[in-house]
């Protein structure tokens, strides 16, 4: 579990997130989403430890993560994968050594364990086979894949998606969407996925969080969508004329 | 100004605190090293030698002008090429050409880095970034800097001769003598801790740029130019420094 408090965090004179406060549940997909620009890669960021907080606490299970110091953290961020937006996958490593890097970094594990490691979790991403290619050579939703293969290669305990479907088709999208939430359930990790696409708020969406000028406007899951009369959430959710149809015929039965 | 310089001098020292933290795994740090070294070593060799047999060739041809009709014995070309290269050419103009090309290359690396969100990355799987990404740089630099001086003082004296002897300005017996002359080991010494210091100057203020680059394409311009302009000055100003200390 991952516990938001009281979260604030300015910019300047710019107030980015108010008063922030979110439980994100064990063994589910907890989504962020939100317009651009309404403070969700910023509250992942916070979540994830990468920016401070003007104010306010994070929570993983029992810890006060938001206090430690910086060699107590790294201590947690073994237990942490990430999944960027861009993926960031170094490119002048093969997809396999991108994946090896962290047990390289933080393992005593034999080349034969380290071997075996990448390639379950290259065959768990569907990428079995790809071991020798380079990021420039492989496809968007591949380097999605190989960045969520390289996240959970040291059995992360919390995962954090930044639009992980950004720039991908909508089949590649369902595909990784699946991949997470399937990880997630299997692991029973804390998975915390910031997005803006409405297919992975109706497919994976456990609990779902919506932020507004950077407050947290609505919380529910993905069958409590369709009914919900907040505003924001069906501007949000049914933007176009198409979706607003749909909802109305999904509600008529 | 004074506010802004004090800004990044803390950030900066604040930044090397860390890279000289504990490594998380010395095997990966080392084995960075050895790549720094061939990239900042054998990748500017190239550059050295061809700027230092120039440097040297200039030296004795515009010493051999400047004695013409003089009283001056010839063996003073020999003598003045070697001493200046060795005390200030070699070691000053050779961190000034490097500031140009590794610390130029250290900052768009890093700050691509940054850019690209590895640097965000890394630090999410728990590495110290500063550390992992700038340590070996200036432990590669420390080894590999002082041995392209060296390699550079020698060919300077070496480019002085072929500019000298075989254009009849100076005799091979003469120019030969001149080398041998008043050699002071201690100059080599100095040649050295010049050096070391422009090494460790340009690898780690050129780190600092690319490390905290933020925005985009013209930011990392910017932090380029910045990580060779700043080197370049603080290399020329403990240039004078260590030649007070050292001469005093």
């Amino acid at each position: 579990m991952i516990l938001a408090k009281n979260i604030y965090k300015s910019f300047s004179d710019v107030d980015v997130l108010q008063d922030i406060n979110i439980e994100f549940e064990t063994g589910k997909c907890n989504l962020i989403i939100g317009r651009s620009g309404a403070g969700k890669t910023v509250l992942l960021k916070i979540l994830a430890g990468l920016i401070k907080a003007t104010s306010g606490e994070v929570w993983y299970d029992e810890v006060k993560f938001s206090t430690l110091n910086k060699f107590q953290i790294r201590e947690i961020r073994m237990q942490v994968g990430m999944l960027f937006q861009g993926s960031a996958l170094f490119d002048s490593m093969s997809v396999e050594d991108n994946i090896r890097f962290p047990l390289d970094m933080f393992t005593n594990k034999t080349r034969k364990e380290k071997d075996s490691r990448v390639n379950y979790c290259l065959e768990r991403v569907n990428l079995t086979g790809s071991n020798k290619k380079f990021p420039s050579e492989i496809s968007g939703g591949m380097q999605k894949r190989v960045g969520i293969a390289r996240s959970i290669v040291l059995k992360p305990k919390y995962l954090f998606c930044d639009e992980p479907n950004s720039g991908l088709d909508p089949k590649t999208s369902i595909l990784i969407d699946k991949l997470i939430d399937s990880i997630t359930e299997e692991n029973k990790i804390t998975t915390i996925i910031n997005t803006h696409d409405m297919n992975s708020v109706m497919e994976i969406g456990d609990r779902i969080n919506l932020l507004y000028l950077g407050k947290l406007s609505w919380s529910g899951n993905k069958d409590e969508v369709l009914e919900s009369d907040n505003d924001t959430l069906k501007d949000f959710i049914f933007a176009s004329p198409f979706l607003q149809r749909l909802r109305e015929t999904a509600l008529k039965g | 100004m004074i506010r802004g310089m004090l800004y990044h001098l803390g950030r900066y020292i604040m930044m090397m605190g860390n890279a000289f933290a504990r490594p998380e795994k010395l095997s990966m740090y080392w084995r960075e090293t050895v790549r720094q070294m061939y990239d900042i070593g054998i990748g500017s060799l190239i550059i050295v030698m061809l700027i230092s047999i120039f440097i040297g060739a200039v030296a004795a041809v515009q010493f051999a002008y400047q004695l013409d009709g003089t009283l001056v014995p010839n063996y003073y070309i020999g003598y003045v090429v070697r001493d200046l290269t060795i005390i200030e050419l070699a070691p000053t103009i050779t961190c000034l050409v490097l500031a140009g090309k590794v610390g130029s290359n250290i900052a768009a690396e890093i700050g691509g880095m940054r850019q690209k969100e590895h640097i965000d990355a890394m630090e999410i799987m728990g590495v110290n970034t500063a550390g992992y990404l700038i340590t070996p740089k200036v432990i590669a630099a420390l080894f590999a800097i002082p041995l392209l001086v060296a390699v550079a003082a020698f060919l300077a004296v070496g480019g002085g001769y072929a500019a000298s002897v075989p254009t009849g300005l100076v005799t091979h017996a003469e120019y030969v003598q001149g080398l041998r002359v008043f050699f002071e080991p201690y100059n080599v010494f100095m040649m050295f801790v010049k050096a070391f210091v422009f090494a460790f100057i340009l690898t780690s203020v050129s780190a600092y740029q690319g490390y905290h680059v933020q925005g985009g394409a013209i930011e990392l311009g910017k932090a380029s130019t910045n990580a060779v302009v700043v080197s370049d000055i603080l290399i020329l100003l403990s240039d004078y420094i260590i030649a007070i200390l050292l001469t005093s």
